[in-house]
């Protein structure tokens, strides 16, 4: 049973990676709106250079034009 | 216009016949056969642009999704965007190469439309992501300084159909200022973490498994779980330490004081417990507490984040008017006016400041400001008050008074506007915390008495257990559910509370007043009847030409209204008295159309033979009277309707409620209103905004409990003065005066539904305070006896919670259910709230 102590040090990593992602998240802003999102995807995949713009850096846009 | 939301009869006909852009009827000269049709040359001028850019997917998410726009805004309207000083106030972010701005567009209402403005990169090279948050009407855009500039994109916007709303407190706080706090959700996720590890860990020991591993193993949790619940009652908890202190330094008792209490007695018995190696304490509940309680405060504040309720003057101006530069016209933001600037005024613009009049005729509309239906008229060289709108032909006026210090500004500087209104010490949960609080010390104290007595060694667990059980979690989450969900309910009519405690303050309501202008009654809008000596058709016909003449409102309505053959005359000597009326000769026949005073004026000696009565006469609504060829014939009057299901309200809140009528207008629909409401009912008019909040004091200092319902800037007081202020705004969007509730005025009849369910639900709040108050009563006699263990403590916790939250929540929702029967006589005609429902969903 000794197993149980890497078991517990193991588990509370990766909780505490979840709880890292959480931080980022709120973080980030996406609990901001809960609800845009939401419609968002009704809107198929008409949406999608959209989505690959939205997660990259402000910076690189300027180059697209 | 949103189709889902346009009344029944235009979208079916607009498949037939509507605009492809904005599924408005289109006009008879568009032929019938062609395709796409539109309505306007606005919608098919944006039509084109988005068909031509790709972007023609727009009409496949929402058919006919545009927003009429029947005129290409005017380039120079945004201008004063690129002034440094007042771009730099509205970025949210820049670094000289991108620039990240947050823009309010109240138009937006469907998916197509967050498609469209999440695809403005394809409308205009410089544009970068532009993000859309629907709940709040804002979009976040990022774009390219080199390749366009502000004003370009404010510019593009406005030509889609979605006009930012700029005004002058974005130019003081900026749009994107207002956001959720994220360190309630980092509280909730940091609780959540310990709860469920700290669970966890735990649940060997509730099950008798740590034997097998010995008594290392559970030091070893004990310390674990120390280590999870630390940062618990540093962080997640600190809200509850401070509030708590609060109310010990103002020796009220608040709700917080035995939650932190209780928390403190979990904390410490636990540690002493892990400490002198006796078990693993109760860190787990501990953690489940707080995530509780936490939850609990998340769902009560989602539900109101969203609505801005504090508004000012500075949100109803506008943030830029045209100034007048030698010959040329500039635009500014309102801030850089200084006295003695001349501005340039066009039609349905407000002004801002008090001001003199050089080129007139001015038609000031000042029913926001003071409630009276009519527009008055000021010749040149006359003053006029800021927060009026001029109607009619463009005018210029030259300020005399900064716009921080004019009339209509006065009114925020009463000491009312400075203080918070609500005592949060005095709402519901606290009330009965108070009680709750200090029986639940005696319990403790009596018990530790009686086993220092009987059994010492059992005295401190008791004190201990009784103060962990008491801790009124149960109690905390009641309120916050039950008014959170009663919040939610109402929003779906779309009655939006600034707070869950506004409800309390509702149930109480015993006397209701009513502002007449804009709440009662929709002006100018009604129907035009025609009273005297019947009118032929051709002089109906002259009249209506005669009437597209001019620009005043009571003539454009008179022009639209009358029909007559469609003749073209041609009119001679036409001339405009402003305040007065109009006179012009049509086919040989001088028409004159005004007031009776202007008409017996203009008529000189020979009224009394045309036969113009003398006085005003007492008609209901607006008046236009009318003499043709030096006969008077009668005169026209515009009705100011009622909204839809006003009497029922009216008869239904008489019987239970105070009822009283305030009104800025004068005493002409005393009649009207008289009959309406019944007797025993006060009518008061010509009331100033002061006299309103006067008589609203009057009322609460004869012990009752004031509701105000009002619309515009001259209610501000009554509504800031009242126990409950609620706004009937058009657009629920769009300003509204400071309040406690906004209303969407198509839905005014739901007031006696909306009294009843915010007394049902504080009556849902009392029974969970009750079924709570069971809980404790069963954990209190477990741990008066001293025999509380982690295992009860573990399982009653949450068990008491989520219990209590079911109840309070299904309760609810089944009494907002209710809610849409009372309006069923209003839904029929008004569609507004099987949409809205839908609206939720979609």
């Amino acid at each position: 049973m000794i197993v149980i102590l890497i078991l517990i040090p193991v588990s509370l990593v990766l909780a505490a990676g979840f709880l890292g992602a959480f931080f980022w998240a709120v973080r980030s802003g996406q609990y901001e709106d809960t609800c845009t999102p939401a419609m968002r995807i009704l809107t198929d995949e008409e949406t999608q250079p959209i989505r690959v713009r939205a997660v990259r850096p402000l910076a690189e846009n300027s180059h697209e034009d | 216009m949103d189709p889902q939301s346009a009344p029944s009869g235009v979208t079916a006909r607009g498949t037939a016949s509507g605009c492809f852009h904005c599924g408005l009827p289109c006009p008879p000269t568009v032929e019938a056969g062609r395709n796409p049709a539109y309505c306007c040359v606005g919608c098919q001028t944006v039509s084109e642009m988005l068909l031509n850019n790709g972007l023609g997917h727009f009409y496949d998410l929402v058919p006919r999704a545009g927003v009429r726009q029947e005129a290409e805004p005017a380039v120079e309207r945004y201008q004063f965007l690129d002034e440094a000083a007042v771009r730099a106030r509205f970025v949210d972010f820049t670094d000289g190469l991108q620039t990240r701005v947050t823009f309010r567009l109240p138009t937006m209402h469907c998916v197509a439309c967050i498609w469209l403005l999440e695809n403005l990169f394809r409308l205009r090279p410089g544009i970068g992501v532009s993000r859309v948050d629907f709940p709040r009407r804002q979009i976040a855009i990022a774009f390219s300084d080199a390749a366009v500039k502000l004003s370009e994109i404010a510019q593009l916007l406005d030509q889609l159909g979605y006009a930012p709303d700029l005004n002058l407190a974005d130019l003081e706080a900026g749009v994107g200022a207002r956001k959720t706090p994220r360190g309630l959700w980092l509280r909730v996720g940091v609780a959540g973490f310990a709860f469920g590890n700290s669970m966890l860990l735990s649940l060997p020991g509730y099950f008798g498994l740590d034997r097998f591993i010995g008594p290392d193993f559970r030091h070893l949790v004990g310390w674990l779980s120390f280590a999870l619940a630390v940062p618990v009652v540093v962080f997640s908890a600190s809200d509850y330490w401070r509030r708590a202190w609060v109310s010990f330094q103002l020796r009220r008792m608040s709700i917080e004081v035995p939650i932190a209490l209780g928390i403190a007695a979990l904390f410490l018995q636990s540690l002493f417990e892990v400490a002198v190696g006796r078990g693993d304490g109760y860190f787990d509940s501990l953690a489940g507490l707080l995530f509780f309680l936490l939850c609990g405060r998340l769902f009560q504040e989602k539900t109101v984040d969203r609505m801005a309720f504090d508004r000012d003057y500075k949100s109803f101006f506008p943030l830029s008017v045209r100034r007048l530069k030698g010959d040329q016209d500039e635009s500014v933001s309102l801030d850089r006016l200084a006295v003695g600037d001349r501005i340039h005024l066009r039609n349905g613009e407000l002004i801002p400041a008090d001001a003199r009049l050089l080129r007139g005729p001015a038609i000031i509309d000042y029913s926001f400001v003071t409630g009276e239906a009519d527009p008055v008229s000021r010749a040149p060289g006359e003053t006029i008050y800021a927060g009026g709108r001029q109607t009619g032909a463009a005018i210029v006026l030259e300020l005399i008074k900064p716009v921080s210090q004019s009339y209509l500004t006065s009114l925020w500087n009463q000491d009312i506007f400075k203080k918070e209104k609500l005592d949060s010490f005095n709402n519901l949960t606290n009330r009965y915390s108070q009680r709750f609080t200090w029986s639940i010390l005696a319990i403790a104290l009596v018990s530790a008495a009686f086993w220092a007595w009987a059994d010492p060694a059992k005295s401190v667990r008791a004190l201990v257990g009784v103060l962990i059980v008491a801790c009124p979690c149960a109690l905390a989450l009641a309120a916050p559910f039950t008014l959170g969900t009663a919040l939610r309910v109402l929003g779906w009519y779309k009655v939006f509370l600034r707070k869950a405690e506004v409800l309390e303050n509702l149930a109480r309501v015993d006397c209701v007043v009513f502002d007449k202008t804009g709440t009662l009654t929709t002006p100018g809008t009604g129907e035009i009847a025609f009273e005297g000596q019947p009118l032929a058709a051709a002089e109906a016909a002259w009249i209506r030409e005669l009437a597209r003449q001019s620009t005043h409102p009571l003539a454009e309505r008179l022009a639209t209204s009358l029909t007559g053959a469609a003749t073209t005359f041609v009119t001679t000597d036409f001339q405009e008295v402003a305040g007065g009326g109009m006179a012009g000769t049509i086919d040989g026949h001088l028409i004159l159309l005004g007031s009776i005073a202007w008409l017996r004026r203009s008529l000189g000696t020979a009224a009394e033979a045309a036969g113009v009565p003398a006085g005003r006469g007492h008609a209901e609504g607006s008046v236009v009277s009318v003499a043709i060829d030096g006969r008077y014939r009668g005169h026209f009057t515009v009705a100011s309707p009622l909204r839809l299901g006003t009497t029922d309200m009216v008869n239904a809140l008489s019987g239970a409620y105070e009822v009283s009528l305030l009104s800025g207008d004068n005493e002409r629909d005393a009649q009207r209103f008289a009959s309406l409401f019944g007797p025993g009912v006060e009518l008061r008019f010509n009331q100033s905004p002061h006299d309103k909040l006067n008589f609203i004091r009057a009322r609460q200092q004869a012990g009752r409990c004031v509701m105000m319902v009002g619309d515009g800037l001259n209610d501000a007081g009554a509504l800031q003065q009242s126990d409950v202020g609620v706004a009937v705004v058009e657009n629920v969007g769009a300003f509204s005066p400071a309040s406690d509730v906004i209303l969407h005025a198509p839905q005014l009849a739901i007031v006696p539904a909306m009294l009843r369910f915010a007394r049902q639900s504080v009556r849902i709040v009392r029974w969970s305070f009750m079924l709570s108050a069971a809980y404790n009563v069963v954990g209190l006699a477990i741990a008066a006896s001293g025999r509380l263990e982690p295992i009860t403590c573990a399982i009653l916790m949450p068990l008491s919670s989520v219990s209590v939250v079911a109840f309070a929540v299904g309760l609810t929702h089944w009494a907002g259910r209710t809610v849409p029967r009372d309006l069923a006589g209003a839904a029929k005609t008004n569609f507004g709230l099987a949409m809205t429902r839908k609206e939720q969903h979609a």
